[in-house]
């Protein structure tokens, strides 16, 4: 593990990360040499413009994609070099993952989508019941552990999306656009609920959003450009 | 959470699509299940023969018969126990569409045929009475002949109106036993002859032979057949299963038509399976990413798509084959008595469990295939 500038530990390192695209015969490039770290507890938030590469960036460092060159360690691990069974199994023990339309399963309950990504773990039946229930707990939605996806509001899919993605007690949780399908209200509650888990629980968030006012809720802003990073705006310290 | 409940709460997800998916299965199986029975039904009377017995019959064909001096002659053969004559009678009853067989047979008909079971007082009516006639359980209950009954028969083999009457009514042994048939007394068919059409008097149209000992069957054959070697009226002497099952042949490109529209009906639905199958996993590519970006693997997701597959499968499946032994036994009643037999096997109910499991498995390998290879990048920019 080593240490970032500010003497804090690095849980994301990045060096000279590219990723390109073909169509057809044209190449598409979406990120070139991209180096940076990301400090473990750090809120980040990823800004640019359509296609200037910000969520190809969060997939590779969430483990979902893989990048042409370049090397990614998360905690330490070269998460590049893995196969695909072994970084599936990184991915279920180290990152939690908040969409922005909540991707909850239709079929089950907010406990059961809280619930699911335990079944990966080795908790017996009744500790995963206490991690669901204390995760939702957490999120606001005890009353609401037996709802269907279709029967909860947009705001209230995210805090259960959220609870799921916190659930198995990853270090890394990266959210794409996690307020983009919410109205101002809701987006407030989701938003506090990420600067909870990055300062009471110690959770580094790495968040993909095109609303300024979203971004702000982080401790840093990073802003991309033709796949470049561009500025890196720090701001103020959770609270 | 377990892969279970995921997997039952999929497949009721569109419970009108599976609703109709798991009504397609049924009335599918249950086809299958019905056509395999109406080719069994065929090959009934076959399965029924017995080993102890060969049928001697004219070497040309069916049509020809054999003298009635034949019949010392073949019991002088070795592995000969016993000799009784038969002769298809073809008469009409009442209407063509009442078709049953009826045999004109000697005496000592019943001796060889231990499966039909007579009580002996109406065995002794029988043999007393000329124009007696014995009806099969299966034909007496068709047309609800009892003891006593008269029965004409309007003869197209032996023109004229012939007059029997119902003396005694034999049962099966077992249910295989096929007993929609009526015997007569070959004496009043050949009396009758005599006075009408001498030329065709003192014929027989087969001779039923009882061997000793039924491994012995292929010798006592040839050793009949070679006493009528070079004679007027040579000799073919099978077994009766093979005798039975000479009928069926003719029947063999119908049989063969049935066998195909059975496997066509299963081909469909199992394209009708796999479509549905296939709708299901492209609306849920999404979910399917999601899953593997939490964490699941391939496995995982080929587990859920063939789940769903077989729970449908075997929900259809499993009605069909409920209801086909209920469904057979409407078509029996239904069909008038063509078919004696008409029992659903064993083997049949195992084929259509299989032929319900094949189809829940191929269906699920495409989807599965493309669920368990989807990045997950692209799996989340799906559309539903």
């Amino acid at each position: 593990m080593t240490q970032s500038q500010s003497g804090t530990e690095t849980l994301v390192s990045l060096r000279n990360i590219s990723k390109s695209y073909h169509r057809g015969d044209q190449v598409i490039q979406v990120l070139s040499e991209i180096s940076f770290d990301i400090a473990r507890g750090e809120f980040l938030a990823l800004m640019g413009p359509s296609g200037s590469g910000k969520s190809t960036l969060l997939n590779l460092i969430a483990g979902i994609d893989r990048p042409d060159t370049g090397e990614l360690r998360v905690a330490g691990v070269d998460i590049v070099q893995l196969g695909e069974a072994a970084l599936a199994n990184w991915r279920a023990g180290h990152v939690g993952f908040i969409f922005q339309f909540y991707n909850l399963m239709p079929v089950l309950t907010a406990y059961e989508n809280v619930e699911l990504p335990l079944a990966l773990t080795s908790l017996s039946r009744r500790e995963r019941r206490e991690h669901a229930e204390a995760a939702l707990e957490l999120v606001g939605l005890s009353d609401r552990m037996t709802h269907y996806p279709s029967e909860l509001s947009g705001g209230q899919q995210q805090r259960v999306a959220i609870a799921r993605a916190f659930v198995t007690d990853p270090a890394l949780i990266v959210a794409d656009e996690p307020t983009g399908d919410l109205d101002r209200h809701s987006a407030s509650e989701v938003l506090d609920l990420l600067r909870r888990l990055a300062a009471d629980m110690g959770k580094t968030i790495i968040m993909v959003t095109h609303d300024r006012k979203a971004a702000e809720s982080a401790q840093a802003i990073m802003h991309l450009e033709k796949g470049e990073l561009s500025e890196r705006e720090s701001l103020q310290a959770l609270t | 959470m377990n892969a279970l409940k995921l997997i039952l709460r999929n497949a009721l997800r569109h419970r009108l699509r599976t609703g109709l998916t798991v009504t397609g299965l049924l009335v599918a199986v249950l086809a299958y299940g019905l056509l395999q029975t109406v080719v069994d039904a065929w090959y009934a009377g076959a399965a029924a023969s017995s080993r102890a017995r060969l049928i001697t019959r004219n070497s040309i064909s069916l049509a020809f018969s054999l003298p009635l001096s034949y019949e010392n002659r073949v019991r002088g053969v070795d592995g000969v126990a016993g000799v009784a004559r038969s002769n298809w009678f073809g008469g009409i009853y009442q209407e063509p569409k009442n078709f049953f067989p009826q045999f004109a047979v000697s005496d000592n008909y019943l001796k060889l045929y231990p499966e039909f079971v007579l009580p002996e007082a109406q065995r002794t009516a029988f043999m007393r009475d000329r124009k007696g006639a014995l009806i099969g359980r299966q034909l007496a209950d068709r047309f609800g002949f009892k003891l006593g009954d008269a029965l004409p028969l309007r003869g197209a083999v032996y023109p004229g109106t012939w007059e029997f009457v119902v003396r005694g009514i034999f049962d099966g042994a077992d249910e295989s036993t096929v007993t929609n048939l009526m015997l007569f007394h070959w004496d009043y068919l050949n009396e009758s002859l005599r006075k009408t059409a001498p030329l065709r008097a003192n014929q027989v149209g087969v001779y039923v032979l009882g061997i000793d000992e039924p491994d012995n069957a292929a010798a006592v054959s040839l050793a009949v057949d070679a006493a009528f070697k070079n004679s007027l009226a040579e000799t073919l002497t099978e077994t009766e299963q093979a005798f039975q099952l000479g009928f069926v042949a003719m029947s063999n490109q119908i049989i063969a038509a049935i066998r195909i529209v059975s496997y066509v009906v299963i081909l469909i639905i199992m394209a009708v399976m796999a479509n549905t199958m296939a709708m299901s996993a492209r609306e849920r590519t999404a979910e399917y990413a999601t899953l593997k970006a939490l964490g699941f693997g391939p496995g995982f997701l080929a587990t859920l798509i063939f789940g769903e597959s077989l729970a449908i499968c075997a929900l259809g499946g499993g009605l069909g084959l409920a209801l086909t032994p209920s469904a057979a036994a409407a078509f029996k009643s239904q069909a008038g008595g063509i078919f004696p037999i008409f029992a659903v096997s064993p083997e049949t109910l195992a084929a259509q469990a299989a032929c319900a499991l094949a189809v829940g498995v191929l269906a699920a390998i495409v989807p599965a295939v493309r669920a368990a290879r989807v990045r997950v990048v692209d799996g989340l920019r799906a559309v539903g």
